[in-house]
Protein backbone atom coordinates (compact mmCIF):
# COMPACT_ATOMS: atom_id res chain seq x y z
CA UNK A 1 0.00 0.00 0.00
CA UNK A 2 1.60 3.45 -0.71
CA UNK A 3 1.06 6.13 1.30
CA UNK A 4 -1.81 8.57 1.29
CA UNK A 5 -0.73 11.11 -1.24
CA UNK A 6 -0.43 14.64 0.88
CA UNK A 7 -0.26 18.13 -0.44
CA UNK A 8 3.75 18.35 -0.28
CA UNK A 9 4.24 15.81 -2.91
CA UNK A 10 1.24 17.44 -5.56
CA UNK A 11 4.50 19.48 -6.91
CA UNK A 12 6.25 16.01 -7.66
CA UNK A 13 3.64 14.68 -9.88
CA UNK A 14 4.02 14.16 -13.40
CA UNK A 15 1.63 17.38 -15.58
CA UNK A 16 -1.41 16.44 -16.71
CA UNK A 17 -1.27 14.66 -20.14
CA UNK A 18 -1.58 16.73 -23.14
CA UNK A 19 -3.66 15.17 -25.51
CA UNK A 20 -1.59 14.09 -28.78
CA UNK A 21 -2.55 15.38 -31.69
CA UNK A 22 -1.12 12.66 -33.27
CA UNK A 23 -3.98 10.13 -32.13
CA UNK A 24 -3.75 6.43 -33.74
CA UNK A 25 -6.74 7.56 -35.82
CA UNK A 26 -4.99 11.22 -37.20
CA UNK A 27 -2.11 8.81 -37.90
CA UNK A 28 -3.91 5.75 -39.99
CA UNK A 29 -5.86 8.84 -41.60
CA UNK A 30 -3.47 10.90 -42.99
CA UNK A 31 -1.89 7.42 -44.05
CA UNK A 32 -5.00 6.04 -45.95
CA UNK A 33 -5.48 9.50 -48.00
CA UNK A 34 -2.15 9.54 -48.85
CA UNK A 35 -2.77 6.16 -50.09
CA UNK A 36 -6.20 7.45 -52.30
CA UNK A 37 -4.17 10.26 -53.05
CA UNK A 38 -1.68 8.15 -54.77
CA UNK A 39 -4.21 6.11 -56.59
CA UNK A 40 -5.42 8.89 -57.94
CA UNK A 41 -2.02 10.69 -58.86
CA UNK A 42 -1.32 6.83 -60.66
CA UNK A 43 -4.63 7.25 -61.78
CA UNK A 44 -3.68 10.51 -63.42
CA UNK A 45 -0.08 9.51 -64.12
CA UNK A 46 -1.36 6.33 -66.10
CA UNK A 47 -3.87 8.65 -68.39
CA UNK A 48 -1.32 11.05 -69.27
CA UNK A 49 1.66 8.62 -70.00
CA UNK A 50 -0.50 6.51 -72.32
CA UNK A 51 -2.02 9.53 -73.20
CA UNK A 52 -2.57 8.94 -77.27
CA UNK A 53 -4.44 11.76 -78.71
CA UNK A 54 -5.16 9.39 -81.80
CA UNK A 55 -6.93 6.70 -79.72
CA UNK A 56 -8.99 9.49 -77.97
CA UNK A 57 -10.11 10.82 -81.18
CA UNK A 58 -11.07 7.37 -82.41
CA UNK A 59 -13.04 6.29 -79.29
CA UNK A 60 -14.26 9.37 -78.07
CA UNK A 61 -17.64 9.92 -80.36
CA UNK A 62 -18.10 5.86 -79.78
CA UNK A 63 -18.27 6.79 -75.94
CA UNK A 64 -20.77 9.67 -76.32
CA UNK A 65 -23.11 7.47 -78.28
CA UNK A 66 -22.28 4.71 -75.91
CA UNK A 67 -23.02 7.27 -73.12
CA UNK A 68 -26.24 8.45 -74.92
CA UNK A 69 -26.76 4.61 -74.94
CA UNK A 70 -27.23 4.12 -71.38
CA UNK A 71 -29.14 7.45 -70.75
CA UNK A 72 -31.60 6.42 -73.09
CA UNK A 73 -32.07 3.18 -71.56
CA UNK A 74 -32.34 4.39 -68.43
CA UNK A 75 -34.90 7.26 -68.70
CA UNK A 76 -36.88 4.82 -70.89
CA UNK A 77 -36.58 2.63 -68.59
CA UNK A 78 -37.21 3.88 -65.58
CA UNK A 79 -40.33 5.85 -66.92
CA UNK A 80 -42.13 2.61 -68.40
CA UNK A 81 -41.01 0.81 -64.77
CA UNK A 82 -43.24 3.79 -63.22
CA UNK A 83 -45.70 3.35 -65.36
CA UNK A 84 -45.83 -0.31 -64.96
CA UNK A 85 -45.60 -0.07 -61.24
CA UNK A 86 -48.71 1.52 -60.61
CA UNK A 87 -51.46 -1.18 -61.46
CA UNK A 88 -48.72 -4.19 -59.40
CA UNK A 89 -48.89 -1.49 -55.89
CA UNK A 90 -52.26 -1.37 -56.22
CA UNK A 91 -52.45 -5.37 -56.57
CA UNK A 92 -49.95 -5.55 -53.83
CA UNK A 93 -51.82 -3.91 -51.43
CA UNK A 94 -55.51 -4.42 -52.73
CA UNK A 95 -57.83 -6.73 -50.44
CA UNK A 96 -58.31 -9.22 -53.40
CA UNK A 97 -56.63 -12.00 -52.74
CA UNK A 98 -56.00 -13.17 -56.85
CA UNK A 99 -54.84 -9.39 -57.09
CA UNK A 100 -52.11 -9.49 -54.01
CA UNK A 101 -50.99 -13.25 -54.71
CA UNK A 102 -50.13 -12.29 -58.54
CA UNK A 103 -48.62 -8.95 -57.98
CA UNK A 104 -46.46 -10.49 -55.01
CA UNK A 105 -45.46 -13.16 -57.28
CA UNK A 106 -44.49 -10.61 -59.80
CA UNK A 107 -42.18 -8.25 -57.26
CA UNK A 108 -40.32 -11.65 -55.35
CA UNK A 109 -39.70 -13.16 -59.26
CA UNK A 110 -37.94 -9.91 -60.34
CA UNK A 111 -36.13 -8.59 -56.97
CA UNK A 112 -35.20 -12.53 -56.08
CA UNK A 113 -33.41 -13.31 -59.19
CA UNK A 114 -30.14 -11.54 -61.29
CA UNK A 115 -30.86 -8.98 -63.36
CA UNK A 116 -28.47 -10.46 -66.12
CA UNK A 117 -30.77 -13.69 -65.62
CA UNK A 118 -33.78 -12.06 -66.67
CA UNK A 119 -32.06 -10.11 -69.39
CA UNK A 120 -31.32 -13.46 -70.75
CA UNK A 121 -34.72 -14.93 -70.43
CA UNK A 122 -35.88 -12.24 -72.49
CA UNK A 123 -33.12 -11.93 -75.42
CA UNK A 124 -32.46 -15.62 -75.79
CA UNK A 125 -35.54 -17.61 -73.74
CA UNK A 126 -38.23 -15.49 -75.77
CA UNK A 127 -35.92 -15.29 -78.81
CA UNK A 128 -36.67 -19.38 -78.61
CA UNK A 129 -40.27 -18.88 -79.40
CA UNK A 130 -39.05 -17.31 -82.80
CA UNK A 131 -41.75 -19.07 -84.93
CA UNK A 132 -44.82 -18.20 -82.82
CA UNK A 133 -43.50 -14.64 -82.13
CA UNK A 134 -43.09 -14.14 -85.74
CA UNK A 135 -46.59 -15.61 -86.69
CA UNK A 136 -48.18 -12.87 -84.24
CA UNK A 137 -45.75 -10.25 -85.91
CA UNK A 138 -43.51 -9.47 -82.34
CA UNK A 139 -41.04 -10.84 -83.84
CA UNK A 140 -39.34 -7.62 -84.94
CA UNK A 141 -39.61 -6.59 -81.36
CA UNK A 142 -37.95 -9.51 -79.79
CA UNK A 143 -35.03 -9.72 -82.38
CA UNK A 144 -33.17 -6.17 -81.33
CA UNK A 145 -31.11 -6.85 -78.35
CA UNK A 146 -31.71 -2.91 -77.29
CA UNK A 147 -35.52 -3.83 -77.28
CA UNK A 148 -35.12 -7.32 -74.89
CA UNK A 149 -32.43 -5.14 -72.57
CA UNK A 150 -35.33 -2.42 -72.58
CA UNK A 151 -37.95 -5.13 -71.56
CA UNK A 152 -35.92 -6.71 -69.01
CA UNK A 153 -35.50 -3.24 -67.44
CA UNK A 154 -38.22 -1.89 -67.57
CA UNK A 155 -40.35 -5.16 -65.93
CA UNK A 156 -37.13 -5.48 -63.48
CA UNK A 157 -37.72 -1.82 -62.27
CA UNK A 158 -40.82 -2.09 -62.22
CA UNK A 159 -41.29 -4.57 -59.69
CA UNK A 160 -38.50 -2.41 -57.74
CA UNK A 161 -40.64 0.86 -57.87
CA UNK A 162 -43.48 -0.72 -57.02
CA UNK A 163 -42.76 -1.41 -53.66
CA UNK A 164 -41.15 2.01 -53.40
CA UNK A 165 -44.38 3.49 -54.14
CA UNK A 166 -46.62 1.20 -51.82
CA UNK A 167 -43.97 1.81 -49.21
CA UNK A 168 -44.58 5.11 -49.11
CA UNK A 169 -48.11 5.14 -49.97
CA UNK A 170 -48.46 3.50 -46.84
CA UNK A 171 -45.89 5.55 -45.07
CA UNK A 172 -48.48 8.40 -45.00
CA UNK A 173 -50.96 7.76 -41.67
CA UNK A 174 -54.66 6.52 -42.04
CA UNK A 175 -55.34 9.73 -40.64
CA UNK A 176 -55.03 11.62 -43.42
CA UNK A 177 -57.43 9.71 -45.52
CA UNK A 178 -60.22 10.04 -42.64
CA UNK A 179 -59.55 13.30 -42.57
CA UNK A 180 -59.74 14.07 -46.16
CA UNK A 181 -63.13 11.35 -46.27
CA UNK A 182 -64.55 13.84 -43.40
CA UNK A 183 -64.35 17.12 -45.74
CA UNK A 184 -66.02 14.93 -48.26
CA UNK A 185 -62.86 14.79 -50.73
CA UNK A 186 -63.08 11.89 -53.20
CA UNK A 187 -60.88 9.11 -53.41
CA UNK A 188 -58.89 9.62 -55.98
CA UNK A 189 -58.40 13.41 -55.52
CA UNK A 190 -57.65 12.47 -51.59
CA UNK A 191 -54.56 10.37 -53.38
CA UNK A 192 -53.65 13.24 -55.44
CA UNK A 193 -53.67 16.26 -53.66
CA UNK A 194 -53.22 14.59 -50.06
CA UNK A 195 -51.00 11.43 -50.11
CA UNK A 196 -49.14 11.64 -53.05
CA UNK A 197 -47.58 14.85 -52.23
CA UNK A 198 -46.46 13.31 -48.75
CA UNK A 199 -45.28 10.29 -50.18
CA UNK A 200 -43.45 11.29 -52.95
CA UNK A 201 -41.50 13.38 -50.12
CA UNK A 202 -40.63 9.33 -48.33
CA UNK A 203 -40.17 8.22 -51.71
CA UNK A 204 -37.94 10.63 -53.73
CA UNK A 205 -34.59 9.10 -52.12
CA UNK A 206 -35.63 5.30 -53.12
CA UNK A 207 -36.79 6.18 -56.45
CA UNK A 208 -32.43 8.20 -56.56
CA UNK A 209 -31.04 4.95 -55.13
CA UNK A 210 -33.19 2.84 -57.49
CA UNK A 211 -32.07 5.14 -60.72
CA UNK A 212 -28.59 4.84 -59.14
CA UNK A 213 -29.10 1.08 -58.90
CA UNK A 214 -30.26 1.19 -62.93
CA UNK A 215 -27.36 2.94 -64.48
CA UNK A 216 -24.77 0.67 -62.90
CA UNK A 217 -27.03 -2.32 -63.85
CA UNK A 218 -27.33 -0.71 -67.35
CA UNK A 219 -23.60 -2.00 -68.01
CA UNK A 220 -25.00 -5.57 -67.93
CA UNK A 221 -26.30 -5.00 -71.53
CA UNK A 222 -23.47 -5.32 -72.98
CA UNK A 223 -22.81 -9.09 -73.10
CA UNK A 224 -26.06 -9.54 -75.11
CA UNK A 225 -24.52 -6.76 -77.42
CA UNK A 226 -26.08 -3.70 -77.12
CA UNK A 227 -22.93 -0.58 -77.09
CA UNK A 228 -24.14 1.28 -74.15
CA UNK A 229 -21.09 2.72 -72.24
CA UNK A 230 -19.28 -0.21 -71.27
CA UNK A 231 -20.17 -2.04 -74.71
CA UNK A 232 -18.50 0.93 -76.32
CA UNK A 233 -15.63 0.23 -73.44
CA UNK A 234 -15.19 -3.38 -74.59
CA UNK A 235 -14.78 -2.71 -78.05
CA UNK A 236 -12.78 -0.16 -77.49
CA UNK A 237 -10.25 -2.82 -75.07
CA UNK A 238 -11.01 -5.72 -77.06
CA UNK A 239 -9.61 -3.68 -80.31
CA UNK A 240 -6.53 -1.54 -78.20
CA UNK A 241 -5.30 -3.86 -75.47
CA UNK A 242 -4.91 -0.85 -73.59
CA UNK A 243 -6.39 -0.36 -69.94
CA UNK A 244 -7.00 3.12 -70.16
CA UNK A 245 -10.15 2.63 -71.70
CA UNK A 246 -11.95 1.00 -68.56
CA UNK A 247 -10.80 3.95 -66.41
CA UNK A 248 -12.27 6.07 -69.00
CA UNK A 249 -15.55 4.28 -68.39
CA UNK A 250 -14.78 4.14 -64.68
CA UNK A 251 -14.70 7.79 -64.23
CA UNK A 252 -17.80 8.50 -66.79
CA UNK A 253 -19.85 6.14 -64.71
CA UNK A 254 -18.57 7.25 -61.32
CA UNK A 255 -19.35 10.97 -62.17
CA UNK A 256 -22.81 10.09 -63.67
CA UNK A 257 -23.76 8.50 -60.39
CA UNK A 258 -22.26 11.15 -57.99
CA UNK A 259 -24.31 13.92 -60.03
CA UNK A 260 -27.40 11.95 -59.46
CA UNK A 261 -27.00 11.43 -55.86
CA UNK A 262 -26.21 15.23 -55.29
CA UNK A 263 -29.12 16.19 -57.31
CA UNK A 264 -31.06 14.14 -55.25
CA UNK A 265 -30.07 15.52 -52.32
CA UNK A 266 -30.63 18.65 -53.19
CA UNK A 267 -34.05 17.91 -54.61
CA UNK A 268 -34.79 16.46 -50.94
CA UNK A 269 -32.99 19.62 -49.33
CA UNK A 270 -35.30 21.89 -51.28
CA UNK A 271 -38.64 20.04 -50.68
CA UNK A 272 -38.47 19.37 -47.16
CA UNK A 273 -37.30 22.83 -46.18
CA UNK A 274 -40.38 23.04 -44.81
CA UNK A 275 -39.82 20.05 -41.97
CA UNK A 276 -36.53 21.34 -41.42
CA UNK A 277 -36.12 23.88 -37.89
CA UNK B 1 -42.39 -33.11 -72.68
CA UNK B 2 -40.35 -36.30 -72.66
CA UNK B 3 -37.20 -34.73 -74.19
CA UNK B 4 -37.43 -31.83 -71.51
CA UNK B 5 -37.35 -34.23 -69.07
CA UNK B 6 -34.01 -36.00 -70.68
CA UNK B 7 -33.03 -32.68 -70.92
CA UNK B 8 -33.23 -31.83 -66.71
CA UNK B 9 -32.08 -35.02 -66.29
CA UNK B 10 -28.76 -36.15 -64.43
CA UNK B 11 -26.36 -38.20 -66.39
CA UNK B 12 -24.78 -37.97 -70.19
CA UNK B 13 -27.76 -36.66 -71.80
CA UNK B 14 -29.23 -34.32 -68.92
CA UNK B 15 -27.87 -31.16 -67.60
CA UNK B 16 -28.51 -31.04 -63.68
CA UNK B 17 -25.19 -32.45 -62.64
CA UNK B 18 -23.65 -29.36 -64.53
CA UNK B 19 -26.37 -26.90 -63.17
CA UNK B 20 -25.70 -28.68 -59.32
CA UNK B 21 -22.45 -27.95 -60.09
CA UNK B 22 -23.17 -24.01 -60.84
CA UNK B 23 -25.00 -23.86 -57.57
CA UNK B 24 -21.94 -24.98 -55.80
CA UNK B 25 -20.00 -22.44 -57.10
CA UNK B 26 -22.29 -19.68 -56.93
CA UNK B 27 -22.94 -20.44 -53.34
CA UNK B 28 -19.33 -20.88 -52.32
CA UNK B 29 -18.09 -17.75 -54.42
CA UNK B 30 -20.95 -16.10 -52.26
CA UNK B 31 -20.15 -17.57 -48.86
CA UNK B 32 -15.78 -16.87 -49.75
CA UNK B 33 -16.59 -13.63 -50.15
CA UNK B 34 -19.00 -12.94 -46.74
CA UNK B 35 -16.28 -13.10 -44.20
CA UNK B 36 -14.01 -10.70 -46.50
CA UNK B 37 -16.78 -8.20 -47.50
CA UNK B 38 -17.74 -8.50 -43.78
CA UNK B 39 -14.17 -7.62 -42.38
CA UNK B 40 -13.74 -4.65 -44.77
CA UNK B 41 -17.25 -2.99 -44.55
CA UNK B 42 -16.87 -3.11 -40.54
CA UNK B 43 -13.46 -1.48 -41.19
CA UNK B 44 -14.61 1.29 -43.17
CA UNK B 45 -17.38 1.77 -40.75
CA UNK B 46 -15.18 2.06 -37.92
CA UNK B 47 -13.00 4.65 -40.11
CA UNK B 48 -17.02 6.46 -40.83
CA UNK B 49 -17.95 6.79 -37.07
CA UNK B 50 -14.19 8.01 -36.40
CA UNK B 51 -13.99 11.76 -34.80
CA UNK B 52 -10.80 12.16 -36.92
CA UNK B 53 -11.43 14.38 -40.25
CA UNK B 54 -8.97 12.79 -42.51
CA UNK B 55 -10.32 9.08 -41.54
CA UNK B 56 -13.60 9.53 -42.28
CA UNK B 57 -13.19 10.98 -45.43
CA UNK B 58 -10.15 8.14 -46.32
CA UNK B 59 -13.22 6.11 -45.39
CA UNK B 60 -15.95 7.98 -47.13
CA UNK B 61 -13.99 7.98 -50.47
CA UNK B 62 -14.17 3.98 -50.37
CA UNK B 63 -17.96 4.14 -50.49
CA UNK B 64 -18.25 6.89 -53.62
CA UNK B 65 -16.11 4.72 -55.47
CA UNK B 66 -16.95 1.23 -55.17
CA UNK B 67 -20.97 2.19 -54.37
CA UNK B 68 -20.34 4.17 -57.71
CA UNK B 69 -18.93 2.03 -60.00
CA UNK B 70 -21.00 -0.44 -61.57
CA UNK B 71 -20.59 -4.00 -60.58
CA UNK B 72 -19.56 -5.43 -63.85
CA UNK B 73 -16.81 -2.58 -64.44
CA UNK B 74 -15.39 -3.44 -60.81
CA UNK B 75 -15.00 -7.05 -61.82
CA UNK B 76 -13.19 -5.95 -65.10
CA UNK B 77 -11.19 -3.71 -63.29
CA UNK B 78 -10.06 -6.24 -60.90
CA UNK B 79 -9.67 -9.13 -63.52
CA UNK B 80 -7.67 -7.43 -65.94
CA UNK B 81 -6.06 -4.56 -64.22
CA UNK B 82 -4.77 -7.11 -61.69
CA UNK B 83 -3.00 -8.82 -64.73
CA UNK B 84 -2.04 -6.24 -66.66
CA UNK B 85 -0.30 -5.05 -63.07
CA UNK B 86 1.24 -8.22 -62.01
CA UNK B 87 2.81 -8.47 -65.90
CA UNK B 88 4.53 -5.18 -64.98
CA UNK B 89 5.78 -6.03 -62.12
CA UNK B 90 7.09 -8.88 -63.42
CA UNK B 91 8.40 -6.97 -66.40
CA UNK B 92 10.26 -4.86 -63.84
CA UNK B 93 11.84 -7.69 -61.67
CA UNK B 94 12.71 -9.23 -64.94
CA UNK B 95 11.28 -12.55 -64.35
CA UNK B 96 9.78 -14.63 -67.52
CA UNK B 97 6.57 -16.21 -67.65
CA UNK B 98 3.10 -15.27 -67.26
CA UNK B 99 0.37 -15.76 -64.38
CA UNK B 100 -3.37 -15.79 -64.74
CA UNK B 101 -5.13 -14.12 -62.63
CA UNK B 102 -7.42 -16.71 -61.07
CA UNK B 103 -11.16 -15.64 -62.24
CA UNK B 104 -12.65 -17.19 -58.88
CA UNK B 105 -9.98 -14.72 -57.13
CA UNK B 106 -10.78 -11.59 -59.08
CA UNK B 107 -14.63 -12.10 -58.59
CA UNK B 108 -14.53 -12.43 -54.75
CA UNK B 109 -12.47 -9.76 -54.66
CA UNK B 110 -14.72 -7.41 -57.07
CA UNK B 111 -18.18 -8.51 -55.29
CA UNK B 112 -16.42 -8.31 -51.56
CA UNK B 113 -15.30 -4.58 -52.38
CA UNK B 114 -19.02 -3.46 -53.31
CA UNK B 115 -20.39 -5.43 -50.52
CA UNK B 116 -18.07 -4.10 -47.95
CA UNK B 117 -19.09 -0.62 -49.37
CA UNK B 118 -22.86 -1.44 -49.16
CA UNK B 119 -22.21 -2.71 -45.30
CA UNK B 120 -19.70 -0.28 -44.30
CA UNK B 121 -23.43 1.97 -44.38
CA UNK B 122 -25.25 -0.57 -42.77
CA UNK B 123 -22.91 -0.65 -39.67
CA UNK B 124 -22.49 2.98 -39.11
CA UNK B 125 -26.38 3.18 -39.08
CA UNK B 126 -26.21 0.14 -36.17
CA UNK B 127 -23.65 2.32 -34.54
CA UNK B 128 -25.64 5.30 -34.70
CA UNK B 129 -28.35 3.62 -33.53
CA UNK B 130 -26.94 2.77 -30.40
CA UNK B 131 -27.19 5.17 -27.61
CA UNK B 132 -23.99 6.84 -26.06
CA UNK B 133 -25.33 5.60 -22.94
CA UNK B 134 -23.87 2.21 -23.67
CA UNK B 135 -20.55 3.98 -23.99
CA UNK B 136 -20.52 5.74 -21.26
CA UNK B 137 -22.12 2.97 -19.16
CA UNK B 138 -19.26 1.00 -19.80
CA UNK B 139 -16.69 3.33 -19.49
CA UNK B 140 -17.95 3.78 -15.69
CA UNK B 141 -17.50 0.55 -14.79
CA UNK B 142 -13.94 0.67 -15.57
CA UNK B 143 -13.71 -1.50 -19.46
CA UNK B 144 -11.34 -0.62 -21.98
CA UNK B 145 -12.41 0.46 -25.08
CA UNK B 146 -11.43 -2.34 -26.67
CA UNK B 147 -13.43 -4.57 -24.17
CA UNK B 148 -16.43 -2.00 -24.18
CA UNK B 149 -16.70 -2.76 -27.85
CA UNK B 150 -16.58 -6.59 -27.65
CA UNK B 151 -18.73 -7.33 -24.70
CA UNK B 152 -21.26 -4.16 -25.10
CA UNK B 153 -21.62 -2.61 -28.46
CA UNK B 154 -20.70 -5.67 -31.14
CA UNK B 155 -23.61 -7.83 -29.47
CA UNK B 156 -25.72 -5.07 -29.88
CA UNK B 157 -24.43 -4.06 -32.89
CA UNK B 158 -25.20 -7.37 -34.84
CA UNK B 159 -29.01 -7.06 -33.87
CA UNK B 160 -29.39 -3.90 -35.94
CA UNK B 161 -27.22 -4.73 -38.48
CA UNK B 162 -28.44 -7.85 -39.40
CA UNK B 163 -31.62 -6.87 -41.17
CA UNK B 164 -29.35 -4.88 -43.43
CA UNK B 165 -27.26 -7.14 -43.82
CA UNK B 166 -29.40 -10.23 -44.70
CA UNK B 167 -30.54 -7.75 -47.56
CA UNK B 168 -26.59 -7.36 -48.75
CA UNK B 169 -26.25 -11.47 -48.61
CA UNK B 170 -29.22 -11.51 -50.89
CA UNK B 171 -28.19 -8.62 -53.13
CA UNK B 172 -24.87 -10.85 -53.34
CA UNK B 173 -26.35 -14.20 -54.29
CA UNK B 174 -27.71 -12.57 -57.21
CA UNK B 175 -24.75 -10.25 -58.44
CA UNK B 176 -22.06 -13.63 -58.24
CA UNK B 177 -24.05 -14.09 -61.57
CA UNK B 178 -21.69 -11.73 -63.32
CA UNK B 179 -18.69 -14.00 -62.97
CA UNK B 180 -20.36 -16.31 -65.43
CA UNK B 181 -18.76 -13.22 -67.56
CA UNK B 182 -14.93 -13.90 -66.80
CA UNK B 183 -15.63 -17.65 -67.40
CA UNK B 184 -16.55 -19.09 -64.28
CA UNK B 185 -18.95 -22.28 -64.29
CA UNK B 186 -21.54 -20.59 -61.92
CA UNK B 187 -25.48 -21.28 -62.61
CA UNK B 188 -26.10 -19.02 -64.92
CA UNK B 189 -22.91 -19.87 -67.12
CA UNK B 190 -24.05 -23.80 -67.16
CA UNK B 191 -27.25 -22.46 -68.26
CA UNK B 192 -25.84 -20.57 -71.01
CA UNK B 193 -23.74 -23.14 -71.83
CA UNK B 194 -26.67 -25.97 -71.78
CA UNK B 195 -29.22 -23.10 -73.55
CA UNK B 196 -26.27 -23.21 -76.51
CA UNK B 197 -25.98 -26.64 -76.71
CA UNK B 198 -29.48 -27.68 -76.57
CA UNK B 199 -31.59 -24.59 -78.11
CA UNK B 200 -33.51 -24.69 -75.24
CA UNK B 201 -32.92 -21.24 -74.21
CA UNK B 202 -36.00 -20.22 -72.58
CA UNK B 203 -36.18 -23.56 -70.57
CA UNK B 204 -32.51 -23.63 -69.48
CA UNK B 205 -32.67 -19.43 -68.27
CA UNK B 206 -36.33 -20.10 -66.87
CA UNK B 207 -35.09 -22.60 -64.53
CA UNK B 208 -31.19 -20.33 -63.82
CA UNK B 209 -34.16 -17.58 -62.84
CA UNK B 210 -36.11 -20.44 -60.37
CA UNK B 211 -33.01 -21.40 -59.28
CA UNK B 212 -32.12 -18.36 -58.08
CA UNK B 213 -35.01 -17.47 -56.48
CA UNK B 214 -35.22 -20.79 -54.80
CA UNK B 215 -31.90 -19.88 -53.12
CA UNK B 216 -33.38 -16.36 -52.65
CA UNK B 217 -36.28 -18.20 -50.14
CA UNK B 218 -34.01 -20.80 -48.55
CA UNK B 219 -31.89 -18.08 -47.35
CA UNK B 220 -34.46 -15.83 -46.20
CA UNK B 221 -35.73 -18.51 -44.42
CA UNK B 222 -32.44 -19.21 -42.68
CA UNK B 223 -31.68 -15.91 -42.58
CA UNK B 224 -35.10 -14.71 -40.44
CA UNK B 225 -34.45 -17.49 -38.17
CA UNK B 226 -31.53 -15.94 -37.30
CA UNK B 227 -32.85 -12.43 -37.29
CA UNK B 228 -35.30 -14.00 -34.67
CA UNK B 229 -32.75 -16.09 -32.65
CA UNK B 230 -30.50 -13.15 -32.14
CA UNK B 231 -33.29 -10.60 -31.17
CA UNK B 232 -34.81 -13.20 -28.56
CA UNK B 233 -32.73 -11.69 -25.67
CA UNK B 234 -32.76 -8.34 -26.57
CA UNK B 235 -34.63 -5.31 -23.81
CA UNK B 236 -37.64 -4.26 -25.95
CA UNK B 237 -37.14 -0.38 -25.94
Amino acid sequence: MTPARSMENVEDLPPPHIASRWTPARILGLLLLGLWTLVGLGIVVFLVASWNPELFWRYAPNYISGLWVTIQLVLISTIAGAVLSVPIAVGRSSSSYLASALSYAYVYFFRGTPLLAQTFLVYYGLGSFRPQLEAIGLWVFFREAWYCALLAFALNTAAYQAEILRGAVQNVGRGQWEAAAALGLPRLLTLRKIILPQAMLVALRPYGNEIILLIKGSAIVAIITVYDLMGETRRAYSRTFDFQTYIWAALIYLSMVELLRIATERIERRLTRHLRR
Amino acid sequence: MDGILTLLSFGPEGWSDEIAGGVIITVSLALATLPFGLAVGFAVALGKISGDRALRLAANIYTTIFRGLPELLTLFLVFYGAQIAIQHLMRITGSAGTIEINAFVAGMVALGAVFSAYASEVFVSAFRAIPRGQYEGAYAIGLSRRRTMRLVILPQLIRFALPGLSNLWLILLKETSLVSVIGIADILRQTQVAARVTKQAFLFFGLACLIYLALAVLFSIVLSAIERRVSLGGAVR
